[in-house]
């Protein structure tokens, strides 16, 4: 039996005469945290949702927890796993505590009561119980990624995608998300970050992947990637970010 | 003067059309705009919605009928409707002009209030739709109960418009030739003014549309500016959050 919750294997993806990805593998064990890094345009952000299948590979493998859902039905697969996006994405004409509610109801079938129970437990897990009854856009853009995190925790996912949850971030925002996710990593969610927060990625991840033109160039663990890097492309990045 | 006050604001023959338009007209063109309203609106969304889909036999039938309803001038689509279906298919639809009017303000109306649809739902951000399927809920789902609601509310003084567009086209059934209780505002003025030779019965008409549509342009006005400055919580919860000192007023 494997231990891999999330395994990527070949993935293509070409926008017209563009390949995004050329060919990535990627696998992620239960209970760590991935961090992906590269340069914009890398295709970094194309591969986190190809997990979900936000974006449909032209070719590869899908696996979630050893079993392939390449083609399996798409809902039933992002139940499993949860997303969080650069801009929050949260509902703006439904409160906060409707925003959690919505889908745990929707998608999870739960009676009310129960829906807003979850909700509300969420919420006061990332701190923002005394939000329920906001509107996202009464929220700071911190607070409203914490919602978007905890309606996405409130779905049970077996694991967590990040498409660099902070990139739209004031500055004096960005450690009180960062400190959120690195407690979920602590708790041993499994987890996979798109991210440019670079002290991030080595505090707190497993693995490192660096991305450049649509490959996974070098992947290893936070050390042999800022320390010891090997590839001229992953060098020069360092370089540029550190 | 006299006499321009004799042609548009004869008194007596105002006073005389007065409960003709109250009783009969008003009701009418109520109803006519009304039901058409509210069936323009179901069509409408199906358009939209068709408009929208990804599946090519569903986009294009809605093009197409959005182009020809709306490419046709209001008149001659109520005639041919109106007159012809009476007239061809009168085991399914009867010959009573007054429903066949009522229809053929719908179909009218569904064009346009389609496009309104499709504009507005057209401009929610697609994150909206991406977060809604990452949750897990189907496009149907995150269509209805996510980005639709967005998107009509945007669009809900354009819809408006159409409504009073409405109100004032509703006048064209006219043509069809209504029995003495099925007459329309424009009808009861127009009748009296061909009998008596004089405007003011007309004047009286336009003063009974003007006290449909002003309102309803007003209407247009509020709902436009409290969308402007933006509702970021309900009334009850901003008092709320104001008293608890959370938030300033």
């Amino acid at each position: 039996m494997s231990s891999s919750s999330v395994e990527l294997r070949d993935i293509h993806v070409s926008f017209g005469t563009l390949e995004v990805l050329r060919g990535v593998s990627l696998a992620v064990e239960q209970g760590t945290t991935t961090c992906v890094i590269g340069p914009s345009g890398s295709g970094k952000s194309t591969l986190l949702r190809v997990a979900n299948r936000l974006q449909e590979p032209d070719s590869g493998e899908i696996l979630l927890a050893g079993e392939k859902v390449t083609h399996a039905d798409p809902d039933s697969l992002r139940q499993r796993v949860g997303m969080v996006f650069q801009h929050f994405n949260l509902f703006p004409h439904r409160t906060v505590l409707d925003n959690i509610v919505l889908p745990l109801r929707n998608v999870r079938k739960l009676a009310k009561d129960e829906a807003v129970d979850i909700a509300r437990e969420r919420l006061a897990e990332v701190g923002l119980a005394d939000k329920a009854p906001y509107r996202p856009a009464a929220l700071s853009g911190g607070q409203q990624q914490r919602v978007a995190i905890a309606r996405a925790l409130a779905m049970d996912p077996e694991v967590m995608l990040f498409d660099e949850a902070t990139s739209a971030l004031d500055p004096e925002l960005v450690k009180g998300v960062l400190e959120l996710m690195a407690g979920l990593a602590e708790r041993g969610l499994t987890l996979v970050v798109v991210t440019h927060e670079m002290g991030f990625a080595r505090r707190v991840a497993d693995k490192v992947a660096f991305m450049d033109r649509g490959v996974i160039v070098e992947e290893g663990t936070p050390g042999a990637i800022f320390d010891d890097a090997r590839s001229p492309r992953l060098v020069q990045f360092l370089s540029q970010v550190l | 003067m006299d006499q321009f006050l004799d042609t548009f604001l004869n008194w007596e023959y105002i006073w005389q059309v007065f409960p003709d338009l109250l009783k009969t007209g008003l009701l009418n063109t109520l109803i006519l705009a009304g039901v058409s309203a509210v069936i323009g609106t179901v069509l409408g969304m199906i358009l939209a919605v068709m408009g929208l889909s990804a599946k090519r036999w569903l986009r294009w039938p809605a093009r197409i009928y959005t182009d020809i309803f709306r490419g046709l001038p209001a008149i001659l689509t109520i005639l041919v409707i109106g007159q012809g279906l009476g007239t061809v298919a009168r085991d399914v639809v009867g010959t009573n002009p007054y429903p066949l009017g009522i229809l053929a303000l719908s179909l009218i109306a569904a064009a346009y209030i389609g496009e309104i649809f499709r504009a507005g739902i057209q401009s929610v951000e697609k994150g909206q739709l991406e977060a809604s399927r990452a949750l897990g809920m189907s496009y149907r789902s995150a269509m209805v109960l996510v980005v639709i609601p967005q998107g009509v509310r945007r669009v809900l003084p354009a819809l408006v418009n159409q409504f009073i567009s409405l109100v004032k086209d509703s006048s064209l059934v006219y043509f069809l030739g209504l029995l003495a209780s099925q007459r329309e505002l424009f009808r009861i003025g127009q009748d009296l003014a061909a009998n008596t030779g004089n405007l003011s019965p007309l004047v009286a008409a336009g003063f009974v549309y003007l006290v449909i549509t002003v309102p309803l342009t007003h209407l247009v006005n509020y709902i436009d500016k409290r969308l402007r400055v933006g509702k970021k919580v309900s009334p009850d919860e901003e008092l709320d959050l104001v008293a608890s000192g959370k938030v300033q007023s």
